[in-house]
Formats: structure tokens, sequence, C-alpha cells
């Protein structure tokens, strides 16, 4: 398994990114960690539809949105809203999408992030087609899919890994494999040593990385973005990881899982490790860490604000979605006449 | 004008709409070197090359699903699955994610593409080959389904279908596909979505159908007429969305409406049609909507098949029972 930062902050190879990077990348996690414990938060005050927790994965998802252009695609879950946002989606919408607001739905007409996909697997092949029609327009944008190990038992991963395959299109295929789909351990959804192995199948490389290691997630995906862009076709790379938390908010992972377990991979927390790495190095400081956490509520607490002021919906809004022009029927419809 | 059938008339839609917009492009399974099963895209991907028309491994979801994202990234796909007992496997990505992308991000990712199926029975087709799901893509939000009947529609319809911001899931009528000709003109023209076509003008009953059905349809209206009666045809070509408007004023004309399709008849589209009339029509109706359909069976094999499709003489014996009233 690919790895750059031990567990215990010490680098082996030298790492492929500046100290001021990666202290970028760390305010990132750490920004992304307070959406999530503010998301766990309102969930529990009713604030918010059912939330699915990330806490344990930002660097998987922090880093594989760190190795793309501004204007690249990006496919993903449910539980990829640290990946979503630093790909561009702002926090306000993320969490407007979660307190129930299709608005929410809707990034800035520069962001090339689709709205979160809620079925499992049924996404990946989007981000294949994404890929094809850049290809086919003779652009350098990529489109990237993200999709926990559970994904990879639906039918549909393996019509996106083959479609991308045989039409070599740019597509990254990052697996966040986090140890459970829903309650099913990772080795009863699949005999195959690894998910990244999967990849030998399809004609397409495939790795597994330390995905807790932002540096090892930033490396291997600026790879598989390159490889992409250079017209050389698609890569898997399975982001080994742990979810911290529940599946959602109304699941209780106790009934499934060693409490034990999730304590040893607390000690491998993504973000724990990059301290580590600038305590190693004298670059960190008390105030530093409480400064960067301030900052991050604050901007949560705008975003949280500015979601739950939007006014609710108009009736009609819900009519006037659905098609570019308003059929007749939705018209008489939405009038409250017959049909 | 050229004179021709329904299946030469989609090709040179097809080839009518690669040559003007170069977003568009064709992917389906077999649809490249074989021409497709029903040989609609016959010598374009020789005309167009492999860039624009795609043959794809098997893999219906798959198919909609790419088509799903190259639309959404501006490419106009046009996707072939080769009959509707196959096009379940491409439900899910339909309904979850063609159908409602632009609801769930508030017009900002839209899927301007079209599913082409074709579909119905009466040729003696294997298991799986003759369905008739019209009804299960109608109650979809967010999709436009489409049926032709007839060479000059079948053209039409497809070129606006593709033009059409929103997706739109293409039915065509397997026995239809070669059952008649006509003048279709060779330049490119678009029919509206969404408006019944009045084939023919009458005042005692309407008689409503929809793709391969319009043909013993046409039938039993000509059967009718030579017993003195006067009867309207509507071909309703769009389902989704339905042009409610078109038939109301048509049976408000005539008082009486049957509805025919060849699907089952339960929860068969015919029963949102006959809900329409008696919901607005009420107090002009002569008689009750009746209807003419399929039977609740599973699609026979070749030899029951008469014993399936509904019969010319079969709608004649409904339309005089309502006539009589």
């Amino acid at each position: 398994m690919y790895s750059l930062i031990s567990p215990d902050g010490s680098v082996g190879d030298r790492l492929p990114l500046t100290l001021e990077q990666m202290k970028g990348l760390y305010a990132d996690m750490i920004e992304a960690r307070a959406y999530d414990r503010k998301s766990i938060a309102m969930q529990r005050q009713g604030r918010l539809a059912t939330y699915a927790s990330f806490e344990g994965q930002e660097a998987a998802q922090i880093g594989a949105a760190a190795a793309l252009e501004s204007d690249d695609w990006v496919a993903g879950t449910y539980r990829d809203a640290a990946l979503m946002w630093r790909a561009g989606y702002p926090w306000k919408l993320l969490v407007a999408g979660r307190t129930g607001d299709e608005r929410g739905g809707q990034p800035p007409e520069t962001v090339n992030v689709l709205p979160p996909s809620i079925t499992v697997g049924g996404h990946m092949i989007h981000a294949v087609g994404l890929a094809w029609a850049e290809k086919l327009k003779g652009s350098t944008r990529v489109a990237l899919t993200s999709f926990g190990d559970g994904a990879t038992s639906e039918g549909d991963f393996h019509e996106a890994m083959n479609f991308a395959a045989v039409y070599q299109t740019p597509t990254i295929f990052l697996c966040q494999n986090n140890g459970f789909a829903i309650s099913l351990p990772r080795h009863e959804q699949t005999r195959s040593e690894s998910i990244a192995l999967k990849a030998d199948a399809y004609g397409m490389p495939g790795e597994q990385v330390d995905g807790n290691d932002i540096a090892a997630v930033v490396a291997a995906i600026s790879v598989a973005v390159e490889r992409a862009r250079k017209g050389d076709g698609p890569s898997l790379i399975e982001a080994v990881t742990y979810r911290m938390g529940a599946h959602t908010t109304s699941d209780d992972p106790a009934r499934y899982r060693d409490e034990l377990d999730a304590e040893r991979w607390r000690e491998r927390d993504p973000l724990l490790r990059v301290r580590k790495l600038f305590q190693n190095a004298g670059e960190w400081s008390e105030k530093w860490e409480a400064d960067l956490e301030t900052r991050a509520t604050e901007r949560i607490e705008q975003a949280v604000a500015e979601a739950e002021s939007l006014p609710v919906p108009r009736r009609e809004e819900m009519f006037e979605r659905m098609y570019a022009e308003m059929t007749g029927p939705l018209r008489r419809q939405l009038d409250g006449g017959d049909s | 004008m050229t004179e021709l059938n329904v299946a030469q008339a989609l090709n040179q839609a097809l080839d009518t709409a690669l040559e003007s917009d170069e977003r568009v492009l064709l992917l389906g399974e077999d649809i490249g070197r074989t021409g497709g099963v029903f040989r609609i895209t016959d010598g374009l991907l020789e005309k167009h090359g492999p860039d624009r028309v795609y043959d794809t491994p098997v893999a219906e979801s798959g198919i909609v699903g790419a088509a799903f994202g190259l639309a959404i990234a501006g490419m106009r796909p046009v996707a072939e699955l080769q009959f509707m007992g196959f096009s379940y496997p491409a439900y899910d990505q339909i309904i979850s994610h063609v159908a409602r992308i632009r609801n769930r991000s508030n017009h900002r990712f839209t899927a301007p593409l079209v599913i082409r199926i074709p579909f119905g029975g009466g040729i003696g087709a294997a298991e799986h080959h003759s369905e008739s799901a019209e009804a299960i893509y109608a109650h979809v939000p967010g999709l436009k389904v489409v049926v032709p009947s007839t060479p000059h529609d079948a053209k039409g319809l497809l070129l606006a279908a593709i033009e059409d911001p929103d997706p739109v899931v293409f039915l065509e009528p397997i026995r239809m596909y070669r059952a008649v000709k006509e003048d279709v003109p060779d330049i490119y023209y678009t029919t509206a979505l969404g408006k019944v076509r009045v084939e023919r003008e009458g005042d005692d009953i309407t008689l409503i159908s929809w793709g391969a059905m319009m043909k013993e349809t046409r039938a039993a209206a000509t059967m009718i007429e030579d017993e003195g009666g006067s009867v309207e045809v509507l071909d309703l070509h769009t389902l989704s969305p339905l042009d409610a408007d078109g038939i109301v004023d048509s049976v408000n004309k005539t008082g009486r409406a049957v509805v025919v399709h060849e699907a089952p008849r339960t929860g068969g589209f015919g029963g949102e049609v006959a809900a329409i009339v008696q919901e607005r029509c009420l107090y002009s109706l002569l008689a009750p909507v009746m209807r003419v359909t399929g039977p609740d069976t599973i699609f026979p094999l070749k030899r029951s098949e008469g014993h399936y499709l509904p019969s010319a003489e079969e709608i004649v014996k409904v339309a005089m029972r309502a006539l009589e009233e």
C-alpha cells in the first residue's frame, strides 16, 4: 500500500508537496471536520435530514480534490461533502441540500461538481460519460468519481469500469474503502484481495493507497489525473480508510463492529498525523491550530446561517424545475385544476 | 419528398441529425457494423465514422448512464436499446438519474438525450421481445415519452426529440417499421411533441391510440364508416406530456371514446386517457369510455400472438356498443 506519511508523522520519501501546501491541506481538513461535526449536531437538533458523516475520510476527499483543476468534473456520493467542497461546491449549498432544499443541488456555473448521488453506484458511469464528452470535445478536462467499497458490489461498478477502459475515457475512479457497506465488512463484500486489484481485469491501472495519508492521496490521484489528461485512459485508486462515525445519523455501528477497532483507527487519524508531521518539523503551535479551528467554525456557521435563511421554496418551484419549459399537464396541476 | 417506411424515415432522421449537429452521437449494441437489430442505423457508421456512431458493450445501464454523462457535458447522445424487454436494466439510470437531474440541480445540469426503444409485439419474436411497457415510462416525472406511428411523424418527432432540452424516451413500434410507406420530406423538419394528431375527423365517436395499434384502429374506423358511422381517429404520439386538451376537444365533439393499446389493461395508459375524459367530458359523454387492450397476461410466444393482440374487429365490436348507447 502506497503511503508517504506514517501515523507517527514521520516521512520516508521526500514529500511531493511543499510545507505551505501541506498547511493549506491541513486547514482544509480542519474546515471539513468542522462541517461534519456541525452537521451531526444539527441533525440531532432536527435541523437537517439524515446526515452521512465522513469523519476519518478527510484526507481521501480533500487530497483527491486537491489533485484536480477547478473545472474538472466530480461525481460523488452523499458522504463526499469534503471532496465536493474542496472541488468548489460551496458549504452553504451542501448544508442547504441536507436541510432538504433542491437549491442545494445547484452549484455555481463555473463548478462542474454534480449534486451528490444518493443511490449507490449509479453515478460512476456518469463520470465515464462526462469524461468521454470532454475527450470528444478535445478538452483536457477529466472526471473523477468517488464511491465507497460497498458500491463496488453493484453491477454498475462493472459497467462503468468496463466502459471507461473500452473507450479510454479520462476518468479517475476513487474508491474510499472505509471498511463497511453500512454494516457489512469489506471482507464479506468481495473475496478479492483488494479493490484496486479489480482494475487489472478491466485493463487499467489500480493502486491501493493509505487513504488517511493526504500526501499519498494527492500523489496517487495526481498520477491518475496526469495519465487521463495525456489521453492514457482511466485509473482506479483505492484509498484505504475508516469511517469513524456511523453510516448515517440513523445507524448504530456498535451493532456490527468492534469499537476497539474504531479506537485503533483513531490513532491513524488523517489530521493527527499531519499535525505530528508539523510538530516533528517544529512548524506547529497550539495557537495556530486554534486559529484554524476558529476560522473553520466561523465559515461553517456563516454557511449554515445562509442556508437556513433561504426562504421556503414556493410551491411553483417544484413544478418549474421539471422541464426546460413547464408542460401543459404540469401547468394545469399547478393551477389546481383537473387533468 | 421520398417514399419511406418508418425504419427508413428514422434512419434519415438520425443521418440528418448527425449532419446538422456535431454534438449528436449514437451509441448502442450492434448499431454500427450491423446497423442495429432492426437496421435503423444502417450505413451511419460508414458515413459518419466511429467518433459519431458507437458499437457499445452489452450493458443497457452503462449505455444510458454514459449517455447521461455525455449529455450533461454538452453532447446530444441518442442511445438505442435493442428491445423494450431489455430496457429494464437501464430503468434505474432512467428514473433515478436521467429523469431527475434537472430537478435535483435546479436546472444547473440537464440531460438532453434520447433513448430509442423498439417496442410491441406482432412479429413472432422470442420471449422479452414484444413488451409494451410505455406506461412505466409515461409514469416517470421528468421524462418525455414519444411514440410515432407513421413515417412522416417518425422523422419529425425523432428530430424534435433530439432537439428537445429534456430527456426523451422514444418508443418505436416494431410492427410498423416496414408496414407502410408514405412521402417524407428530405429536408430537416420537426413535428411538435405534446400534441395529438387528428388522423381522421368525424362526429360520432373518437378512437384513440398510439404506436402499432394505430393500424388496427385505422382499419376499425374504416369498417365503422362503411356501416355509416362517422369516426374521429386520434394518434396521441406523445404520451408525456399528454395533450389532454386535444383529447377533450375531440370527445366533447363526438360524445364517445374508445382507447386502444396492446399493453396489458391494468395500469395501462388507456386508464389515464379514460380518467381525463371522464373528468373533463362527463356532460358531453353519450356512452362510457371504453378500452380495447391486451389482456393482463405475459405477452405470448409466436403461436398465441393472435390470441393476445387486439384486432380491428374487436375495436369495432366495442365501438359499436358505445355507438348503440
